[in-house]
């Protein structure tokens, strides 16, 4: 294929994938949205306003850039998982595999329909919290390279879980038992320096504590960890998820018989 | 000579130790309409879907217009077009986007690709449909649904996995048109079917697969030439009570409005007219027993099996 071919069948699975979301909007861009204002009317509201200052800004400021992280984070992971994997279980992926689209480019384009989603949530959410809070912008490229890293990094998760998956409650494993945890204990309600020195340590070692707090430095200028720091780990788990989706798509693991 | 389809040597064994394929060489020529029979978990799937790389081989090579699957796969994909046996479109999506999607995959612009799709779905009569989202499609045009996509990128060999299973006469009489047409057209055309009379009309060269093996390749004509008897069924018009002798001929009553005539190869039937006319017995129709190829059919695999058994014992 000549490279104007792969930038057609590119923009194909783009298309097909930001089509998708948007026709289920309901299930796709409607709950987050839901879920998040809930979260910033409790516990930024009624609980937050009686836990004072959180890294020295007003507790609902400090969780903002946490939440706005969650959704982006679900929401590229659950794109590609539930995506990848229906066309797998429909049968439809050989569509595109028996055409000479090369493994790289269905592998660009998945990720970029869980990174458009992760991006349309974001937006969305960052939007409803201003309802209830002001947030200043310390770094715009910051925020943008962060968030871009971080969807691009839960996308390629997604597909790894999508290709292993056998049936839909496999797709649902990984999201309930790890992705929330993680998140949960990645520092988006709380700062690290609340934590013993033993717990603060093991926190380190989770990746979505160096995404939360990267991001929440371009908002607020506050992080817990070192920004360049925080942004050489989030690239070297996305070459590391990169090249392992890459390991499957060629050798055809869970996809070809 | 480049054929359009070139098969040495080809083995698949599965994780579980199931031997699908057990080395088989197949050629398929430019231009041909070629049936690959066997029976239900002989290799008809596996094979192509080896060939379409949707299944990892073990061994062998396959080489399609002479571009070989292991060095030239993305052109050798550009000229292969596949319709499966199961339905696989996403069926949430509308009928126009499953084929717009396909030419999109071979990087044929947006544009073109809607000519293209549009040209494709008249000739085909899904045009109406184009908006319908596919699930709400009948089987039949699920399976022209399927033929479409397959054609978008304008292919050289196309490949058939049992495209009229479940297909009413009508459908299938109309995508046997079809077919024979773009094969006319210049299509190399390799289908599998369950129905041997489809094989024996639209096709030119034929193998049979059974277990794993090619256990016949040869041209449809020479296969059927090897046919040694054929049973005639003759209706009569009015019953008789014994089947009149006809010398170096066999005729069995069936019941008394029906003789089955068996011919040896190279026998003519007009014989067995002139007694029945002489005797006064009037023919009103006539029938083979069954279908030519299917007997055949019947026979290799079954013959097959038996020195399987054979070796095995």
């Amino acid at each position: 294929m000549t490279s104007y071919e792969i930038y057609i069948a590119y923009l194909t699975i783009v298309r097909k994938e930001i089509k998708r979301f948007m026709r289920i909007w309901v299930q796709t861009l409607l709950p987050p949205s839901i879920t998040m204002v809930l979260y910033f009317i409790i516990f930024g509201n009624l609980i937050g306003s009686r836990i004072g200052q959180m890294g020295g800004f007003d507790y609902m400021q400090f969780i903002v850039p946490g939440l706005i992280m969650m959704s982006v984070i679900t929401n590229s992971y659950g794109n590609v998982v539930s995506s990848f994997y229906s066309t797998k279980y429909q049968g439809s992926l050989e569509e595109m595999l028996v055409s000479p689209t090369p493994n790289w480019v269905i592998l660009a384009g998945y990720v970029t329909g869980g990174v458009a989603r992760g991006l349309a949530v974001g937006t969305i959410v960052t939007s409803l919290s201003l309802f209830f809070t002001q947030l200043e912008i310390h770094s715009l490229g910051i925020i943008v390279l962060v968030v871009l890293m971080t969807s691009i990094l839960f996308s390629l998760g997604g597909f790894i879980n999508a290709v292993f998956a056998n049936s839909f409650d496999d797709i649902a494993i990984i999201p309930t038992f790890v992705l929330t945890p993680l998140t949960y204990l990645g520092g988006v309600f709380y700062s690290i320096d609340l934590l013993p020195d033993f717990w603060a340590g093991v926190s380190q070692l989770n990746p979505i504590l160096y995404m939360v707090n990267a991001f929440r430095y371009g908002i607020l200028g506050v992080s817990d960890i070192a920004v360049g720091y925080a942004i050489l780990v989030i690239s070297a788990f996305i070459v590391g998820l990169f090249s392992y989706c890459m390991y499957l798509l060629n050798t055809g693991k869970g996809i070809r018989k | 000579m480049t054929y359009a389809l070139e098969i040495d040597q080809l083995h698949k064994a599965y994780d579980n130790g199931f031997k699908a394929l057990n080395g088989i060489s197949l050629q398929v020529e430019r231009g041909d309409f070629f049936a690959l029979l066997g029976p239900n978990g002989a290799g008809k799937s596996t094979t192509l879907g080896v060939v379409s790389s949707l299944i990892n081989k073990t061994k062998g090579s396959v080489k399609v217009f002479g571009y070989d699957l292991d060095k030239d796969l993305s052109k050798a994909k550009c000229l292969m077009g596949v319709v499966p046996q199961e339905f696989n479109f996403n069926m949430f999506e509308q009928v126009q986007d499953v084929v717009i999607q396909q030419a999109g995959y071979y990087g044929i612009p947006r544009d073109e690709a809607k000519r293209r799709t549009q040209q494709l779905l008249q000739q085909l009569g899904l045009w109406d449909k184009r908006h319908d989202a596919s699930r709400n499609l009948s089987g039949g045009m699920k399976r022209r649904l399927m033929i479409a996509r397959a054609l978008v990128h304008q292919p050289k060999l196309l490949i058939l996995d049992e495209p009229t299973a479940g297909v009413d006469i009508e459908l299938r009489r109309s995508m046997w048109e079809f077919l024979t047409q773009i094969n006319e057209q210049g299509t190399t055309i390799i289908l599998t079917t369950h129905y041997l009379e489809e094989a024996e009309s639209l096709c030119r060269n034929i193998a049979i697969i059974d277990q794993g093996d090619i256990i016949k390749h040869s041209s449809m004509d020479e296969l059927l030439k090897t046919i040694n008897t054929e049973t005639i069924v003759l209706d009569l018009h009015q019953p008789i009570t014994q089947a009149p002798d006809v010398a170096g001929y066999r005729l069995l009553l069936v019941n008394d409005t029906h003789i089955e005539v068996t011919l040896n190869q190279g026998q003519d039937i007009n014989r067995v007219f002139d007694v029945l006319s002489a005797a006064g017995i009037q023919v009103m129709s006539m029938r083979n027993k069954s279908n030519r190829l299917e007997e055949l059919f019947v026979n290799l695999v079954t013959s097959n099996k038996t020195d399987l058994k054979g070796v095995s014992a």
